[in-house]
């Protein structure tokens, strides 16, 4: 096949890719979005499948059977995983502004420039052989398609303008230039370049297809003729298990493992995925189209490779299977049509991630530079900053293309195609700690990111690329095979003397393992600055965000009119006079140059200043015309103070209304006391009338008896009339002088005279007063007092009239057969304890706790009524308290009542 | 999102974690071919057909 029918279809090729593309961006300019469909988006993740897919998977699957699908397991293993995490992506960059994978790692971890920075230089590093490896497939395409049969020539010598490889990534270049930075846009979406790569995955697609279809159905007899002849030949019948393919289950893993981190970092499917979505509600459909779109594409390897194993001899490299199959068989157009697939799957590749690596490198390592040095941002570029700034994203494209295409021809045939891109994956999987733990663990900080990441990188580069640089002689090779400075568990193969393993899953599980513990302790170990964990809030909880306000903890201040300036010089004065007008309407203010801007605004220009040059650059630029007004110790305090002080007013308000209620309690009862005292006055009054009454009417109607009657009446008829008469009269008086008692003892009249007073003596006088009274009742009286004086301070006339009411109480209640009183003298430690005790009925317990009340008299319905006023007690009760004693009942209801008095001895007073 | 649909993503992602590796694939892993295609090849893409099916079924109840 001729070399210029070759070049013309790809340049035909590229056209309609042109074409495309540029139709879809006049209509979305026109504001009709094609692209804005679920399957697009499918498709467009398809990106994912390069050229590596198209011919390397065959290469791989000629040498290592079945391996090749974790490559694409490894998405579908993620799918339904990555819906959630992908849904919160995009929700973040949504709102941040977020434009490639650096900026959301800086973003994250407080808008760090240095991290930034880090993350592109490494990444660059690891992705750009990745892009040189689409070139040298195309290159390879060519030159299977034009010399098959032949000897390959030297690629060596042919001069630059002659080489195809360089004129394919001049139209690379030339596609990305044009639609990867073809305006500023600050959501970084390409909707030509978007339709473009949806369309290119269709023809990966349908070529691959139509190739294996071929293989299978032309060259062999189905699916079934392949295997079995496979089966049956020595050099492929290893490929179809793992067991005999050396397939080891650590390497299965870890290939699955380092594919699912590689379609969620790669920057092109971060770009695709994230940057480039539309609407969250395409992920869902995406999920299943995309793994479904891996799944037939790779149906076919396998029969390929085997055929191409059983076809061929050694000669021929299984990479280029797909194409010299059809070519061996006379099939030009189906080799063609194969050429024409994996042209597209690298130009999809190189053009996007290009696009994505120029926008990384422009906002974080030439913008920041032009910034700190002063050379942008500054008066004298004020009139088109915003296409310099194109500028220098289509500079930064061609130098990744460039450094794509010098590192193609000089590292050539160091290694197949899917060793370099494996190597990709490992790099771009260093970041995932930082962006997962970034999306869920707040605590992560910036020094945790930097350190594993950097940890990560070397410990990568010193497995993989270097030892891979090292076997090509670009450097010397002694530390692959010694280990480094002859350490021997140095070896970049057999890092801490694991072994057994291929290289790949080596490079990975070591630099994963180390890049995520390095993360975490060291995140554990480190304090956030206050814009990291404004940021890790915003990041862990980015639902919290979407419908709220954003409060910000560093307040800042900036002149309206150098916020226009910079929106100007960034964005161009269309778009920053829109921005304007859309916060005015927005926010409901008007925005005067002269006037300074809230903190709200300028979060709003930083945000939109992020979509054009990263979050890192715009928090640079922003910073240039802020005044930080950094909470001063001053306001800190004064809010401590304001907190403090509403704290200690609530304290306040608590204990006043613990007060108030304590209060009212004791407003309550003191509320019930006074009617309780109230009621026992007015039955005081009552009580005393009726005990009044009942003497008076006798005595009365006596004297009448006496005064009518006096002539017929005997003497000794007269005489009991006057005597109860006078019984009577002193009854009344006794009454009275009980009530004057209690008067003079409740108005507070003291005692008359205390005095030393021997309590024994004093009993045994009270009882002989009272020996008359027993014996006319025939009750028992027994006396137990001790020999000696009991001393007690007390008034002598007020102790007789205690013991004589008990005295006189227990007499009362004494049945009139058998009846017996006793009283008790004892002393203990401190107190004399007076007992009198009776064999009555006793009180019941329910009335124990009033007999000390007034006017208490006990009914029992035996008995009715007793004799006496109901005073004795109270009056006995008080009495002993104002001796400082106390006076306690017992009964046992049936058997017996005991007073017992207690009075303070005389040493202890 | 629900988290109903949430949960049912997870369990699926564990399950395909546990189908895709050993040892379940080294019981498929024989030199036979089952109706002409080697067991291997066969196992791997039914159960990545499986795991589509899956997430398909999954969401796509939400959007009804």
């Amino acid at each position: 096949m001729s070399l210029s029918l070759v070049i013309a279809c790809s340049l035909i090729y590229v056209s309609l890719l042109f074409l495309i593309a540029w139709r879809v961006d006049k209509r979305a300019d026109r504001g009709a979005s094609v692209v804005s469909n679920p399957y697009v988006y499918a498709l467009s993740l398809a990106v994912y499948c390069t050229a590596w897919t198209f011919f390397g998977s065959v290469g791989r699957a000629a040498s290592g059977g079945l391996i090749f699908l974790g490559v694409y397991l490894g998405p579908t293993l993620l799918a339904p995983i990555w819906y959630m995490l992908l849904h919160k992506m995009i929700l973040i960059c949504k709102h941040q502004r977020i434009t490639s994978i650096a900026d959301f790692i800086s973003s994250r971890y407080g808008k760090s420039t240095s991290l930034g920075v880090l993350v592109t230089v490494f990444i660059v590093l690891g992705i750009v052989p990745y892009i040189s490896i689409q070139l040298r497939a195309v290159t390879f395409g060519i030159n299977t398609l034009t010399h098959f049969g032949q000897n390959a020539p030297a690629n060596t010598a042919v001069p630059i303008w002659l080489d195809a490889g360089f004129w394919v990534t001049i139209a690379m270049a030339a596609f990305a230039v044009v639609f990867g930075a073809r305006k500023l846009d600050p959501n970084e979406r390409h909707e030509g370049l978007v339709a473009a790569i949806a369309f290119e995955s269709i023809v990966k697609l349908l070529a691959f297809i139509l190739v294996g279809a071929y293989v299978t159905f032309g060259i062999f007899n189905g699916f079934e003729d392949i295997f079995q002849r496979a089966l049956a030949n020595a050099r492929t019948a290893d490929l179809l298990t793992f067991q005999s393919a050396n397939v080891t289950p650590f390497a299965w893993n870890m290939l699955m493992m380092l594919s699912l981190f590689a379609v969620m970092l790669l920057p092109r499917q971060f770009h695709i995925s994230v940057v480039e979505n539309t609407s969250t509600r395409h992920i869902a459909k995406a999920m299943w189209v995309f793994p479904l779109y891996l799944l037939l594409i790779n149906i076919f390897v396998l029969p390929v490779a085997l055929a191409g194993k059983m076809l061929f001899d050694a000669n021929i490299h299984p990479d280029t299977f797909v194409l010299s199959l059809p070519l061996l068989k006379g099939a030009h157009w189906f080799a063609l049509a194969a050429f024409i697939g994996g042209f597209s799957a690298a130009t999809s590749m190189v053009v996007v991630e290009a696009t994505a690596l120029s926008i990384m490198f422009s906002n974080h390592i030439v913008l920041p530079l032009l910034i700190k040095m002063r050379l942008f941002g500054q008066g004298k570029d004020l009139v088109d900053g915003a296409s310099r700034l194109l500028d220098i994203r289509r500079i930064s494209i061609l130098l990744m293309l460039i450094l794509a295409y010098l590192y193609q021809k000089s590292v050539t045939n160091a290694s197949d195609l899917v060793s370099v891109g494996l190597i990709s994956f490992t790099a771009a999987a260093q970041l995932a700690p930082a962006v997962i733990g970034g999306l869920y663990w707040k605590r992560a900080t910036k020094q945790g990111a930097m350190s594993g990441l950097l940890s990560g990188f070397i410990i990568w580069a010193y497995c993989l690329p270097l030892p891979g640089m090292a076997q090509a002689g670009l450097i010397p090779d002694a530390f692959v095979r010694e280990g480094l400075f002859g350490i021997s568990w140095l070896k970049p193969y057999e890092l801490f003397g694991f072994n057994g393993v291929d290289s790949i899953s080596h490079g990975a599980f070591w630099s994963l393992l180390v890049n995520t513990w390095t993360y975490a302790i060291v995140s554990i170990n480190t304090r956030s600055s206050t814009l990291n964990l404004t940021q890790a809030d915003l990041f862990v909880d980015i639902h919290k965000y979407i419908d709220g306000q954003e409060r910000d903890v560093v307040r800042r201040q900036a002149k309206i009119s150098d916020l226009r300036t910079i929106l100007n010089r960034f964005l161009g004065e269309l778009r920053a006079a829109a921005l304007f007008r859309e916060y005015e309407t927005q926010s409901n203010t008007s925005l005067k140059d002269t006037k300074t801007a809230e903190a709200d605004f300028i979060n709003f220009v930083e945000t939109h200043l992020a979509g054009a040059v990263g979050a890192a650059s715009a928090r640079l630029v922003i910073d240039r015309v802020t005044k930080e007004e950094p909470v001063t110790i001053e306001e800190v305090m004064r809010l401590l103070q304001q907190t403090r002080e509403a704290l200690e007013y609530s304290r306040l308000v608590e204990e006043k209304n613990t007060e108030l209620k304590a209060l009212t309690l004791r407003l309550t009862s003191a509320n019930e006391q006074l009617k309780n005292l109230d009621r026992l006055k007015a039955d005081f009054i009552t009580t005393v009338t009726h005990e009044l009454r009942t003497p008076v009417t006798s005595i009365k109607s006596l004297s009448k008896i006496i005064l009518d009657y006096h002539s017929e009446i005997d003497e000794t008829k007269r005489n009991e009339y006057l005597q109860i008469l006078v019984s009577e009269s002193e009854r009344i008086s006794r009454l009275i002088n009980q009530v004057l008692d209690i008067e003079k003892i409740e108005s507070g009249a003291g005692l008359n005279q205390l005095e030393p007073l021997d309590l024994s003596h004093t009993v045994q006088l009270a009882v002989k007063g009272m020996q008359q009274q027993f014996s006319d009742k025939a009750v028992a009286c027994l006396m137990q007092v001790p020999e000696y004086p009991v001393l007690i301070q007390g008034d002598r006339d007020k102790i007789i009239q205690v013991i004589v009411n008990l005295l006189s109480n227990a007499l009362k209640f004494a049945p009139d057969t058998g009846g017996q009183v006793s009283i008790s003298l004892q002393t203990d430690a401190s107190e004399a304890v007076l007992k009198v005790t009776d064999n009555g009925p006793g009180i019941p317990k329910e009335a124990l706790e009033f007999i000390f009340e007034r006017f208490t008299q006990l009914q029992s319905p035996e008995r009715g009524k007793p004799h006496g006023s109901g005073l004795g007690l109270f009056i006995t009760k008080m009495i002993v308290t104002q001796h400082q004693g106390s006076i306690t009942a017992g009964s046992e209801p049936g058997k017996h009542t005991c007073f017992e008095v207690r009075l303070p001895l005389l040493e202890n007073q | 999102m629900s988290d109903d649909r949430n949960g049912k993503l997870i369990i699926i992602f564990i399950i395909a974690l546990l189908v895709l590796n050993y040892p379940l694939i080294s019981l498929v892993d024989k030199k036979t071919l089952i109706a002409g295609i080697p067991g291997l090849y066969l196992y791997l893409f039914l159960v990545w057909a499986g795991i589509i099916v899956a997430i398909r079924q999954i969401v796509r109840s939400k959007n009804n």
